[in-house]
């Protein structure tokens, strides 16, 4: 659908010639545009609506009192279609302990909530197909599930601030929504996510775009390839700092692994980029003690890195 | 009439702010528009996701914006 567009743009109306470096770059660079757009625009769309049954409150009540594994697996699934913010990941985490959600299971929410995003997915599906993007949400809920399992049986209760535990929460009512309220609350958080990410996205695919015409063929093969063992760790690493960037660092990826960056290191870099981030840390510092968020932050590293290994092994 | 605006300083808080005071504005009546930021408080309110708006210590929506216009027809 949109190749005859692409097509038309550049050799008709811009007169470039197909097979010429400028024609195909702007001609891939056009194609990746508007398709990324599409999917994102009906994908937001369709995820908000889905998030308008579940706020905070409802999987919180859900979640209240349940028992590891079974826990754990509903936190994380939960965490795909409860909308979260960052920003509010203070007022949701004392909600959640405070009605009696486990550590752990808390933990599981928090990890796949963030990771198991749909701007990622769109963006995975768009420039890798939807096979990886699957491979993405699947190890992500396995990582978050995992993870929070982890966290649970280390009893580190005692590592959430006091304040915390002794905090009083409100019971917070569940209205219910109606069609039209539920229509425009994701046309405008669908308009206000596109509006946020849309430069990054642009930029994101022009840099792998000119990545791809101009970075000689297997240039990363030696760094990021699947025989250094190096890779994954160095990615995971520099994937925690980068946050808000994920939409616009898919694209780059995707020319870097056109380049000879193997794919398991691609998946530990964007759960890196998706899952931890220092804005993220400074916020969870309010109700996390130190040795309870470096836990938090190494466990998720650790399970991220060994997913990196496992798929650079058998893909 | 007390209006509240819950959120811990985010963007969305800032915007969520404004609109309330615009509505009061416009629709001429006798408000207190007043930002809440303290977690205690929030919590209280049983809110989890910010920003949210509460009239007169009732919680009229949470975790999102919403325009001067309809905030208005909540007065």
């Amino acid at each position: 659908m949109f190749k005859p567009i692409a097509d038309h743009l550049v050799f008709d109306l811009f007169g470039l010639t197909p097979g010429s470096h400028l024609g195909d770059a702007l001609n891939f660079f056009i194609y990746d545009t508007l398709k990324i757009f599409f999917l994102l625009t009906v994908i937001i769309y369709a995820v908000a609506v889905i998030r308008s049954w579940f706020p905070p409150e409802r999987t919180k009540r859900i979640l209240s009192h349940r028992r590891e594994y079974v826990g754990n697996v509903m936190a994380a699934l939960l965490g795909i279609v409860t909308p979260f913010c960052s920003c509010s990941a203070v007022p949701l985490f004392i909600g959640f302990v405070e009605s009696g959600v486990p550590l752990g299971v808390t933990f599981s929410f928090l990890i796949s909530s963030p990771m198991v995003n749909e701007v990622a997915l769109i963006m995975l599906w768009g420039m890798f197909g939807w096979e990886i993007a699957f491979i993405y949400i699947g190890t992500g809920l396995l990582v978050a599930i995992v993870a929070g399992i982890v966290i649970g049986r280390l009893k580190m209760e005692k590592y959430v601030q006091d304040y915390v535990w002794e905090m009083q929460v409100g019971n917070g009512e569940i209205t219910e929504q109606s069609w039209p309220e539920r229509l425009t609350y994701a046309r405008e958080y669908t308009l206000g996510l596109l509006k946020k990410i849309w430069p990054y996205v642009v930029v994101g695919i022009g840099i792998g775009g000119f990545i791809h015409g101009y970075v000689p063929q297997d240039f990363l093969v030696r760094w990021a390839g699947r025989d250094n063992p190096f890779a994954v760790p160095v990615a995971v690493a520099l994937g925690v700092p980068l946050y808000a960037n994920a939409a616009g660092v898919i694209p780059i990826v995707q020319a870097l692994t056109a380049k000879g960056m193997a794919i398991g290191t691609v998946l530990a870099f964007m759960m890196a980029v998706t899952a931890l981030s220092l804005p993220e840390a400074v916020i969870l510092k309010n109700v996390l003690k130190n040795r309870l968020l470096a836990v938090f932050f190494g466990t998720v590293a650790v399970a991220i890195t060994m997913v990196g290994y496992l798929f650079n092994a058998i893909l | 009439m007390k209006i509240e605006v819950l959120g811990t300083g985010c963007a969305k808080c800032k915007t969520l702010y404004e609109n309330a005071r615009k509505a009061v504005e416009m629709s001429g009546k006798e408000a207190e528009v007043v930002k809440v930021e303290e977690i205690q408080k929030i919590m209280k309110y049983g809110v989890m996701s910010t920003p949210a708006l509460v009239i007169d210590g009732v919680v009229k929506f949470s975790g999102k914006v919403v325009s001067s216009e309809e905030i208005k027809g909540m007065l």
